[in-house]
């Protein structure tokens, strides 16, 4: 058991070194969320839909476009110089190396939210300071699903065709379990109601985080072995 | 394709329902005859989940025994099953126009079909972008039996949704208790269907096999 | 030839196809401690698909394999045995030469992972560039930054797969060199090369792998290597 956690801090490790050593996919990334953020705000009739109204829907589903953006580069690295085999011809178990990527992947996606998140405070005016604590909480949940998921789909996707476009399309209907309890339950907070009626789509989450991390856990080495 | 005593059966079967359903089942009194359609899509919807948890099945079972002949039950299922969701989305709204007033209603379980849609082309699309045999048979397992997983959250996800969202009170249109001669139609409809599905899995499952003895003959021959 | 030892790296009638194709086709060989293998072979002969299979990366359809022993695929202990170069580099871009080399060095469980990867890179002549990105060497450098990381933990088997790509004199001198020692020190090598002169400079045994299957298996010390060279081209033409 030490061992795989240990196995799997080193390959988060690793990966976070690489990706903050160019910085380069970072700054894509977030610099996607923020325009993403800024241009909802000109889409947007201020008359006619509220600040708290429409930031839940900006919020989440930026969210998760800036999240597949993300994603998919992880196993670019992996695939440049073939170092993946050296990975399976390592010691380290396989579902290490899912809980190891993924974990890196989940830094990466909160790095961006705790920037996005206050940017969409900032540009539409909409104070969060309030719920700045369930707030997080509901960011954490919703980024360990996302990546759970898409952390095994980018690994796929990498070893096919289209593959840019193969991610989206296998992540997003997955993605919809924990867009709809992220949004409603943001929406419940900002419109004042306390925190318990958001329990309910907090435990959804919750429940989802821990069936498909499991499961993703479980499915990938079936997406490596030849 | 030749005709086989069980696809002609089916089709007997659903060409039986529908002369059933169109000349010997009463109208209902305040849909009109658009609730007709109502014995294809409920049918349709049947067969759409049903061919999905086959996918599921035989997704699980060839991770598990490797048996090729998984692989090509669980792609079969995934087409015909494709085809029945697609339908059920089409009479959807061509039901809901002339009774709600509207194409599309957030109805709790057209949105489900309507996810269940998005996973099958993905599955679909999958399968397409991958050539390798062995890998495609993986990687489809995998998504079948994730998608099988999914389908339960996102039902869950919706009908919070709607208890959290209730929309003004519409007619339902189909009565949990039906009429004796509409339910008799509507369960020779739902046995039609599932003769057609069988069918038609079947078909695609030879097809399937054909194809793929085709290629290794193409292959060895190379 | 220690034929009394048990084998170090055991292969009985392996077998590994690809679709239709079967890429090894019933393989079966014995390599002791302090043996060196050279595998010859033209271009989709096998080689490749035998070398995984011993490494553990690929599952074998029929037949099986063993390293020390124990069965491969295996677990943690048999793939900490085995050290794979690959002509791909199998590096990080991002990472220093010493970031990648640590890591691999951490992944093996080596004790004082610094100090052992500072001397895998000494050892190929390449330690000057410890602090340089991987992606900013020329190949012959990555080359030897990669078999540095494969050999970090000390490895009793060396799986090597056209281990001298990219690597100039004094690159192909070092990894000599260190092949040397490693078999000194009791490990055993499989060596894939297109080099015949060079592969056989450095072997105890030597086979040539044709269409899946390994059609002749010698002693170095009992053939030359010029009739060796020009045997090779027979065997590998006339089965055409």
């Amino acid at each position: 058991m030490n061992n795989f956690l240990g196995d799997a801090l080193l390959i988060a490790r690793k990966d976070l070194a690489i990706e903050f050593r160019t910085r380069s996919a970072f700054l894509s990334v977030l610099v996607f969320a923020l325009l993403g953020i800024v241009i909802f705000y000109f889409a947007w009739d201020s008359t006619a839909v509220s600040a708290a109204d429409l930031a839940p829907g900006v919020l989440w589903v930026i969210f998760t476009f800036s999240g597949l953006l993300g994603l998919h580069r992880s196993f670019g690295v992996e695939q440049e110089e073939g170092a993946i085999d050296g990975l399976l011809a390592s010691p380290v178990s396989r579902e290490a190396i899912f809980l190891g990527k993924a974990g890196a992947n989940l830094i990466f996606v909160l790095a961006v939210q705790a920037i996005a998140i206050p940017a969409v405070s900032l540009f539409y005016n909409l104070p969060l300071g309030g719920i700045a604590l369930p707030l997080s909480a509901i960011a954490i949940l919703a980024a360990i699903g996302l990546v759970a998921v898409g952390t095994l789909f980018s690994s796929m996707a990498a070893n096919t065709r289209l593959s840019e476009l193969l991610l989206p399309m296998l992540s997003l209907p997955f993605f919809v379990p924990i867009v709809i309890p992220a949004a409603q339950a943001t929406a419940k907070l900002l419109s004042g109601r306390p925190v318990g009626e958001a329990m309910s789509w907090l435990r959804l989450l919750l429940a989802f985080d821990l069936v498909f991390v499991a499961a993703c856990m479980l499915a990938y080495p079936f997406t490596l072995e030849e | 394709m030749k005709p086989t005593p069980l696809s002609i059966a089916a089709a007997a079967g659903v060409a039986l329902t529908y002369v059933r359903a169109i000349y010997f089942t009463p109208t209902e009194a305040v849909q009109g005859p658009a609730q007709k359609i109502f014995y294809v899509h409920a049918p349709s919807a049947w067969v759409a989940f049903l061919a999905f948890f086959l996918v599921g099945l035989a997704s699980a079972l060839y991770l598990w025994l490797r048996e090729e002949r998984l692989d090509r039950i669980a792609e079969a299922s995934a087409e015909v099953g494709l085809v029945f969701t697609t339908v059920v989305l089409i009479t959807g709204p061509l039901w809901g126009k002339p009774i709600w007033g509207t194409y599309w209603t957030w109805d709790a379980r057209l949105t489900l079909t309507l996810f269940l849609w998005f996973i099958y082309v993905a599955y679909m699309v999958l399968r397409g972008a991958i050539d390798d045999r062995d890998m495609r048979a993986r990687f489809s397992a995998v998504l079948g039996i994730l998608g099988a997983l999914l389908i339960p959250f996102i039902h869950l996800s919706v009908y919070l949704f709607r208890t959290m969202h209730p929309r003004p009170i519409l007619m339902k249109p189909s009565a949990p208790s039906l009429p004796g001669e509409m339910l008799t139609t509507i369960l020779i409809a739902f046995a039609a269907f599932t003769l057609l599905y069988v069918a038609l899995l079947r078909a695609r499952y030879r097809y399937a096999v054909e194809r793929d003895a085709a290629r290794l003959s193409e292959s060895r021959h190379a | 030839m220690n034929g009394n030892q048990a084998a170090v790296i055991e292969a009985e009638s392996l077998v590994r196809a690809f679709g239709d194709r079967r890429a090894v086709d019933g393989v079966s060989l014995r390599v002791h401690s302090g043996e060196t293998l050279a595998l010859f072979g033209p271009n989709g002969a096998g080689k490749t698909t035998l070398l995984r299979l011993l490494g553990g990366l690929l599952k074998p359809e029929g037949g099986s394999a063993r390293v020390g022993g124990e069965k491969v695929p295996g677990g943690a202990d048999v793939r900490r045995q085995v050290g794979l170069i690959s002509h791909r580099t199998l590096l990080y871009d991002a990472l220093t030469a010493r970031e990648n080399v640590e890591f691999f060095a951490r992944l093996y469980r080596v004790a004082s992972p610094r100090e052992a990867a500072a001397r895998a890179l000494e050892r190929m002549k390449i330690a000057d560039r410890s602090e340089t990105p991987v992606r900013a060497l020329s190949r012959g450098m990555k080359q030897r930054v990669s078999v540095a990381r494969a050999t970090v933990h000390s490895p009793t088997v060396i799986l090597a797969d056209e281990p001298f790509t990219g690597l100039d004199a004094s690159g192909a001198r070092a990894l000599s060199a260190l092949l040397a020692e490693l078999r000194e020190s009791g490990s055993a090598v499989v060596l894939v090369t297109h080099n015949i002169e060079e592969g056989l400079s450095l072997a105890t045994h030597a086979a040539i792998m044709h269409r899946g299957r390994l059609v002749r298996t010698d002693e170095r010390k009992s053939f030359d290597a010029g009739d060796y060279a020009s045997s090779y081209r027979e065997l590998v033409t006339a089965g055409e």
